[in-house]
């Protein structure tokens, strides 16, 4: 019995660090915001306010726009990345293909920069003198240069466009591992029965990849749901508030404008909220197809 | 028709493939070039390297955020490997309902979006820096601790954990070697391409950092490199020549990891799906 009481010990002794520092650096400080998310004040002078910050949240503006731009970004950016990352994928797994090695590495390339490096070497390239608008220019498909960063709507395509550049090559990379994994004479079976390279990819592809688009597309959810470089390096959210992201929301409220902690924590609950129910929403619907 | 296909194919991943690594061509050619020229739209390598260098190296002073940046990331790396691979390895080998339960909701912490734990964490961070100046704010160490430890890394230890051939572990406990011996003696030699992978992602996401750094480095002497380059592409005046010099400086470490451990680098972005 000691013995045992011994080996018990040492074997949660393995886990006991890891335990507590996800313990204190996660779920203490997600207690301490919903906390702070029932007080209100400037600095460190907080008081209880009750629902005070939440009814708030329903009337402030800001966040409204933050949540919307959020959704754009999410509604938009997440299947063109998807849908652009399974294509690629499919066509480098063509047994056939010449410098499938240059291709795979050279569109895997931008998951290696910094988010922040990138997203300057972005808002050079799409400045209003920028290369992108005197290359459109003397390819005559433009006459007047694109605003793209100073115009509300082309700064959020700057950023769906930024974001996919970064990582369609990441998520391809997933999909390519699967794509490896499928046996070829499920291909071929399915070719002798007459299918068609579109009926072969929604038949066996797409089926077979499906646990991966779950994987990459919770993964991209949340990721845009915390997107912040890249706006913040940009455009820094602007022009007015045409790009701020929620992360950035956050952030303004706590070290940009007169900090209000109590509001900030508000809106982080509403990320986690909406985090929650985005992967929930998504299991679903890849359960339902089953 | 089949022809047709191929050519459609190869022009489009060569689209792909052009646009993705425009812009790093860019980089580096503008990191030759003066600020006009850059501005002017030159696409052509000019000679200008050595003066964007040496503005890059003493105006800037880009070595101390180097080395800002390196300290954290080595010390970041080294712990989290450490923590998280004992933690990944007791939760697969001393497997048991209890720790089964504690894992899966470990796991959750990672739905937890960093912009919410932000603001606690500054003032946990805060209210030490009056007792423990070391680990308060604007510290090395206020930047390593919340990030070091993540959920994702123990559940890819675990996974990996999965695949490791328990007798050898049974072996060198007969030969006497307790159980942290037999974690560090045995496990962590077998394991080495599981700890090059997580080397790879940690390092990466710790070179890479800016929002928790953003919020908790105030000195400018404390800049990580990020901090500099986000600092300096904000500028009324910008030199592109020289920030160009210090992005391709800073994104060389990531690339040049890259390019050598390729083949852990992917492994050790799938793995953890497979």
């Amino acid at each position: 019995m000691n013995i045992k009481a011994r080996t018990n010990a040492i074997s949660w002794s393995f886990i006991a660090l890891a335990v507590i520092m996800i313990c204190i650096f996660y779920f203490y400080p997600m207690v301490r915001a919903l906390m702070l998310s029932f007080q209100s004040g400037t600095g460190t002078n907080l008081s209880y306010v009750g629902l005070d910050n939440y009814a708030r949240l329903l009337t402030d503006s800001t966040f409204r726009t933050a949540l919307f731009n959020t959704f754009i970004y999410l509604i938009i950016q997440v299947p063109v990345m998807i849908i652009l990352a399974i294509f690629i994928s499919v066509l480098l797994n063509d047994p056939k293909l010449k410098f499938k090695g240059f291709f795979r590495t050279a569109i895997f390339l931008p998951a290696v920069t910094s988010l922040v490096a990138y997203s300057i070497i972005f808002k050079y390239l799409f400045a209003g003198d920028g290369l992108v608008n005197s290359l459109l220019m003397n390819l005559h498909i433009i006459q007047t240069p694109i605003q793209w960063i100073t115009d509300p709507l082309w700064a959020k395509v700057t950023i769906i466009i930024a974001i996919t550049w970064r990582w369609t090559g990441y998520n391809m990379i997933f999909y390519l591992s699967a794509l490896q994994n499928i046996d070829n004479s499920i291909y071929e079976a399915a070719r002798i029965d007459g299918a068609n390279a579109f009926t072969q990819f929604t038949k066996i592809t797409v089926p077979l990849l499906k646990p991966i688009i779950l994987f990459t597309s919770i993964t991209s959810t949340i990721g845009t749901l915390q997107l912040f470089d890249e706006v913040m390096n940009i455009t820094q959210g602007g022009p007015g508030n045409a790009t701020m992201s929620l992360s950035q929301y956050i952030y303004y409220l706590s070290f940009r404008y007169t900090p209000d902690f109590g509001y900030a924590a508000t809106v982080s609950y509403a990320i986690v909220i909406l985090i929650v129910i985005f992967s929930v929403i998504q299991f679903r619907l890849a359960g339902d197809r089953k | 028709m089949a022809t047709l296909k191929r050519v459609f194919m190869y022009v489009f991943l060569s689209g792909a493939a052009a646009i993705s690594i425009f812009p790093f061509l860019w980089m580096i050619i503008s990191s030759t070039n003066r600020s006009v020229d850059v501005t002017q739209g030159r696409l052509l390598p000019g000679s200008a390297l050595g003066e964007n260098l040496s503005k890059a190296f003493e105006q800037i002073d880009i070595l101390q955020a180097l080395m800002n940046s390196a300290q954290i990331s080595v010390i970041t790396t080294l712990l989290a490997l450490l923590i998280s691979s004992l933690a990944g390895y007791g939760f697969e080998i001393f497997r048991s309902r209890a720790k089964d339960i504690v894992f899966s909701i470990l796991l959750l912490s990672m739905m937890i979006p960093f912009a919410a734990l932000m603001v606690p964490l500054y003032r946990m961070f805060g209210s030490i820096s009056q007792t423990v100046p070391f680990i308060g704010i604007d510290t090395i160490s206020s930047v390593i601790l919340p990030t070091m430890v993540t959920a994702f890394l123990i559940f890819f230890f675990r996974q990996s954990t999965k695949m490791f051939p328990k007798d050898m572990l049974e072996a060198g406990r007969i030969d006497g070697l307790t159980e942290l011996g037999v974690f560090f003696r045995i496990y962590v030699p077998t394991m080495r391409t599981t700890y090059a992978a997580a080397a790879i992602i940690t390092f990466m996401a710790s070179w890479n950092n800016y929002l928790w750094p953003l919020v908790v480095l105030q000195s400018p002497e404390k800049r990580t490199i990020p901090l500099l380059i986000s600092n300096l592409g904000s500028s009324y005046s910008p030199d592109y020549g020289v920030i160009m010099t210090v992005i391709l400086i800073a994104t060389l470490p990531t690339a040049i990891v890259f390019f050598l451990m390729q083949k852990h680098f992917v492994a050790g972005m799938t793995g953890s799906v497979k």
